[in-house]
């Protein structure tokens, strides 16, 4: 199979079968944790509750004062890579015209080179989170296969796309087609791994707040 | 006259010594060869006595001699190949008929392990060749015995390099290329529908010049001339970079000479000189006449994805699938849902109290 015909089935019969993994996956584990319900809590509210669950879903999103102190580099390297992940997954310009090619929304993209940079800063913070898993002997003691591996799927693309950007090592079709693949890749595990926070994250937020609402401690 | 140098045929032709040498100045540096390598080229390809070459078009449509022959202006590139070529050639020799092959065969003959075989055109393969003959003998063995005679053969066009239009889906005649016919001689392949003229005179310059086979790439390309990608070299470069993009052919950002890649261009994945050399004695090649790369020089262009799709963009629609993953993972979800329930249910029902009584017993 020569270069060319790897890139065409990374972006034909590859892509339909990376995407319907992926919505199979997802609405299964949405559709699993929502019918799970929760017992009516028949006892009255300690303060009003609408208002505390949302609140709680951006709120949480800024480090606390303690957890700054205790765990700098964690926060500082997590911010980096996650916005580095969305700057470049949204607003380079062929993943836009991917995503108006499969949904129909388009939005202006980002000078390449910028991208770029922010695609340096972001491999750098995931390496850096990475030692630090393996150096500190408590986040070690806590991963497992699972984590090891969404690490290793959300890297491969980003690595890829800055080698084929830069025709590092690989020819550019070839690199082209891993990084495609690479991406494939992270959406057939994605719904199987905790990467599932990006949709789920929001509903526990969400359920954290309304409940701390209930017991008095609304955010 | 069967004695007459290259550089004396060129002379009777009007071409001058310093004309001569302009090209093989040129060719020499289009080759990537240091400068110093000018001489050796010139005196090389000046001293030639008219290298046997026979040219087999098979299923063709004669783009890649017309690009060869129709320059602007007759050529430098086309008067050499005039003079150094064509014992045997359809398009561009007089006889025909019986006559023709006859020519074939005498020259195959006398320079047998010696004569340089051109093949442009695919060879089809299904019902038994039938597709495409000459003289009724089919292309497969036309080029099988051809090619048993031949000191290096060079696959001119991306037909004959890789198969090409006729190889395309559902490649009706078996059309296959000549690399997967010919496996014990050394085969330059020169792809691109038509190849750039001045690529074709290269490799064949080179070719003559050195008796050897130029640098190839693993496609059998020569890499001075299919090293870099069209993108790579390409002029409207800087504003991919800086994410100007043309919308339509005809929008502000395409007179303004934005990049074409969000109107399909191939250039990143395509391997060719058009960039650098140019068509029509460098007047301009494809993307500067505003239209994208459609990949020619690369196998299955044709079926690569459509001319107009942007290369980030999927080749088939993911529509169905995605529509179908979503009702069977909905299905499934809600399948796991009254199995929680039930398994709920089912424990409050076998649920025991226990009293004290119970305790003590």
């Amino acid at each position: 199979m020569s270069a060319m015909e790897l890139l065409l089935w990374a972006r034909g019969p590859g892509l339909g079968i990376a995407v319907a993994i992926f919505l199979f996956g997802m609405t299964l584990r949405l559709f699993e944790i929502y019918s799970l319900g929760r017992k009516t809590d028949l006892a009255a509210p300690r303060s009003p509750t609408p208002g505390s669950g949302w609140r709680t879903v951006f709120s949480r999103s800024l480090p606390y004062q303690g957890t700054w102190h205790r765990s700098g580099l964690t926060v500082i390297t997590g911010f980096v890579f996650h916005i580095g992940l969305f700057i470049v997954l949204l607003f380079l310009l062929p993943h836009i015209k991917l995503i108006h090619s499969l949904t129909g929304l388009s939005w202006p993209a980002l000078p390449t080179s910028l991208v770029d940079l922010v695609t340096v800063l972001t491999l750098i913070a995931l390496l850096v989170v990475l030692v630090h898993r393996l150096m500190d002997p408590v986040k070690r003691l806590l991963s497992g296969f699972g984590d090891y591996l969404a690490w290793a799927v959300t890297f491969l693309p980003l690595l890829t796309g800055y080698m084929a950007y830069h025709h590092l090592l690989l020819d550019y079709t070839l690199l082209l087609a891993l990084h495609i693949l690479s991406a494939e890749l992270l959406l057939v595990v994605f719904p199987f791994t905790k990467l599932t926070h990006t949709f789920t994250l929001f509903i526990a937020r969400w359920y954290n707040g309304d409940i701390a609402a209930r017991k008095g401690v609304a955010s | 006259m069967a004695d007459e140098t290259l550089l004396e045929i060129l002379k009777r032709r009007g071409i001058s010594r310093r004309g001569f040498l302009k090209f093989c100045a040129a060719t020499t540096s289009l080759l990537a060869l240091p400068p110093s390598m000018a001489v050796a080229v010139a005196d090389s390809l000046g001293r030639l006595k008219r290298p046997a070459v026979i040219w087999l078009s098979f299923q063709e449509c004669t783009g890649c001699t017309e690009s060869l022959t129709r320059a602007h202006s007759p050529s430098i590139e086309s008067l050499i190949f005039d003079a150094i070529s064509l014992d045997y050639h359809h398009t561009l020799q007089a006889a025909s008929g019986h006559a023709a092959e006859e020519a074939r065969e005498h020259s195959m003959k006398a320079d047998w392990g010696k004569y340089l075989l051109i093949v442009d055109g695919s060879i089809p393969l299904k019902d038994g060749g039938a597709y495409s003959t000459i003289a009724g003998i089919s292309n497969l063995q036309m080029l099988q015995e051809a090619a048993a005679g031949a000191a290096a053969i060079v696959a001119i066009g991306t037909c004959a390099a890789f198969g090409g239009l006729p190889h395309a889906q559902p490649n009706p005649t078996g059309a296959v290329a000549v690399s997967d016919i010919i496996k014990d001689k050394p085969i330059i392949n020169v792809p691109g529908c038509p190849p750039v003229p001045a690529v074709m005179v290269g490799v064949l310059a080179h070719y003559l010049t050195f008796g050897s086979l130029p640098d190839l790439d693993d496609l059998g390309r020569p890499r001075a001339f299919y090293g870099e990608s069209i993108h790579d070299r390409c002029y409207r470069r800087p504003f991919y970079d800086q994410g100007k993009f043309a919308k339509t052919f005809d929008d502000a950002g395409a007179r303004d000479g934005w990049c074409l890649f969000e109107l399909g261009c191939k250039g990143p994945t395509t391997h060719n000189a058009c960039a650098t050399t140019k068509w029509n004695g460098g007047t301009s090649w494809p993307v500067q006449s505003g239209h994208g790369c459609i990949g020619c020089s690369e196998p299955d262009f044709w079926d690569a994805g459509g001319f107009y799709k942007a290369l980030s963009t999927p080749v088939d629609s993911v529509t169905g699938a995605a529509a179908a993953a979503v009702a069977v993972g909905a299905a499934a979800g809600v399948a796991i849902g009254i199995a929680n329930r039930q398994r709920k249910a089912q424990a409050r029902a076998e649920h025991q109290t226990v009293t004290i009584e119970d305790l003590e017993k």
